[in-house]
Formats: C-alpha cells, structure tokens, sequence
C-alpha cells in the first residue's frame, strides 16, 4: 500500500504529471469517439439516402 | 500515381492497414506506459516530473509530423490534382491540432515545476504556438467557403506557406536563446540521454504514429462518405427538375 501510494505521489508532482496523463488520455480517446462517431453518422446519411431516393425514382420512372 | 486516386483502391488498401495500424497502436502505447511510469528511473534533476516527457515530446513530433504530411498532401493535391490528397489533408488537421495542443499543455504542465512558470515567450513555445493556430486556420479554411474546392485550395496554400514553421521550430532552440532545452535526440553525434529512458520515448512516438495512421484512414473514409452523401443530395434536389421536364413538357 505505501509503494502504491508512494507510486501516486510522483515524488511530489503528481499535480503534474497525472494531469499531464490524463489529458493525453482524454484528448486521444475523445478524438478516436468522435472520428468514430462521425464516420457512422455518415454512413447512416448515405443509408438513408439510398433508400429515400431509390423507391421513389424506380416507380417514377 | 493516379493508381491510388480510385477511392476503390484506397478503401480496399486502408481496410488492410487499419486492424494492424489499430492494434499496433494499442499494444505499443500500452507498452509505452508501462515503461513510462514503472520502468523507468526518475531523472537526476527533474525527479518524477520527467515522465511527463514521455508524452511532451512524442506529442510534439507528431505535431511537426502530421504537419509534414498536410504539406506534402496538399503539394501533391496542387501540382498533380490527386483527388484524395485533398481527402487525406482534410483529415489529418483535427489529429495534428490535437497533438499539438496535448504537446503544449504538456509542456506547461512540465513547465510549472521545472522552469517555474506555466508559459514564456520563448521561440520554440512560441513558434509551436503559431503552430497550433495554422492547424486551426487549415481546419476553418477548409470549411470556409460554399464550394468545397475552393476551401480545400486555399486550405493547401496556407499548409504550404506555413510549413516554413516547420524547420523554424525545430531550430529555434539553437538559433534563439531559449529557455526550452536544446534537442537531445535528433541530433548530429546521437542521442545524450539514457536508454532507459529512450525506450518509453520510442515506443510511445510509434504508438502514436499507429493512432495518427488509423485515425487518419478512419476519418478519410467519413470524408469520403460525406463526399457520396453531397453528391446524392445534390442529385435528388436536381433530379425531380430534369423528371419533370419532359413530362409537362406539352402541358407548359
């Protein structure tokens, strides 16, 4: 328990250097999530159009 | 060259890259953090706070790296009209603005304890600072005009004018008196620091290159859909115009 919290402590900068980690961390995942998201959220617009424009044309014609 | 421009190709080509790009990603900044935060020594004079290096500086090789990629997609884009370089610059932008930043705040947060203030005018902080603002010009100016095409042009100007930064800021250190340290590793003669602590620094500058390769194939690929999606819109609100025509044609 005393090395982990001795761990934790960062030699007195875990101010510093926790923060530092977990921005990284937030920053990255975030990014990925939202890169993720989009390209879904694309691929249901292109989906959605498929289907709205197709039926239609076809009985039109 | 052209070989390559078949979005067919690249979606074919990227889907065998992105589970290797994805895992080597995981597996080497998993790495990275083991040897980062257990199984490195403290430095002599920066204590534990070193270990923020372990994602300052690969934070800002990427920041310079995927600016690099940006510039030369955007040469190619304008000298041969590649029609995924646009694609490819487009999506690199939002992952360099997040290096970069990360590199920034990292640094800061190195900054506090070791130099005694959050920020100072230096050139490399500040060099890097503009930096971070060309990401963020390239990003508005892509989105910036009604014809896309035009955003993207001007978008490449700007990453082509603003790649001078680049050497700018890797030798700032040495042509300015500044507080940020000289480089340590990139450097004729060697590398001046301990293999124990050029290990967590290595692997976890691959690990986010991994991340930068499958992030950028990911958020290619959203650009890519987007484009069908502008297109099949544009069809349906044009395509009842030219159905019509025809039809009333004796009625009108």
């Amino acid at each position: 328990m005393e090395t982990l919290s001795q761990f934790l402590a960062m030699g007195g900068y875990a101010v510093f250097v926790w923060p530092a980690y977990a921005l990284a961390a937030v920053v990255m995942i975030g990014l990925l999530a939202q890169t993720v998201h989009a390209l879904r959220a694309r691929e249901r617009d292109l989906a959605e159009l498929g289907e709205t424009r197709g039926k239609p044309a076809r009985t039109e014609r | 060259m052209h070989r390559f421009a078949n979005p067919a190709r690249f979606l074919r080509l990227s889907a065998a890259v992105l589970p290797w790009s994805a895992l080597a990603a995981a597996a080497l900044i998993a790495a990275g953090l083991y040897f980062a935060l257990f199984a490195s020594p403290p430095d002599y004079q920066q204590g534990e706070s070193v270990r923020i290096m372990y994602i300052h500086v690969p934070a800002a090789w990427m920041a310079l790296f995927v600016y690099t990629v940006i510039a030369a997609a955007s040469g190619v884009a304008l000298v041969w009209k590649h029609p995924l370089a646009h694609v490819a610059a487009k999506a690199a932008s939002p992952i360099g603005a997040c290096f970069t930043f990360l590199a920034l705040a990292t640094g800061s947060l190195w900054g506090k304890p070791m130099w005694g203030t959050w920020w100072v005018w230096d050139a490399r902080l500040t060099s890097v600072l503009i930096l971070f603002f060309l990401y963020l010009g390239h990003m508005a100016l892509m989105n910036a005009f009604e014809d896309s095409s035009r955003g993207e042009r001007a978008a490449a100007v700007l990453a082509l004018v603003g790649f001078v930064n680049v050497p700018i800021i890797h030798w700032s250190v040495n042509w300015w008196n500044t507080l940020h340290q000289p480089a340590s590793i990139m450097r004729l003669g060697g590398p001046t620091i301990a293999p124990s602590m050029l290990l967590p620094l290595f692997l976890m500058a691959l690990g986010f290159t991994a991340y930068f390769v499958a992030l950028l194939i990911l958020r290619m690929r959203a650009e890519l859909v987007a484009r069908k999606v502008r297109i099949a819109r544009m069809a349906r609100v044009h395509a009842p115009a030219e159905m019509l025509r025809p039809a009333p044609g004796g009625a009108a």
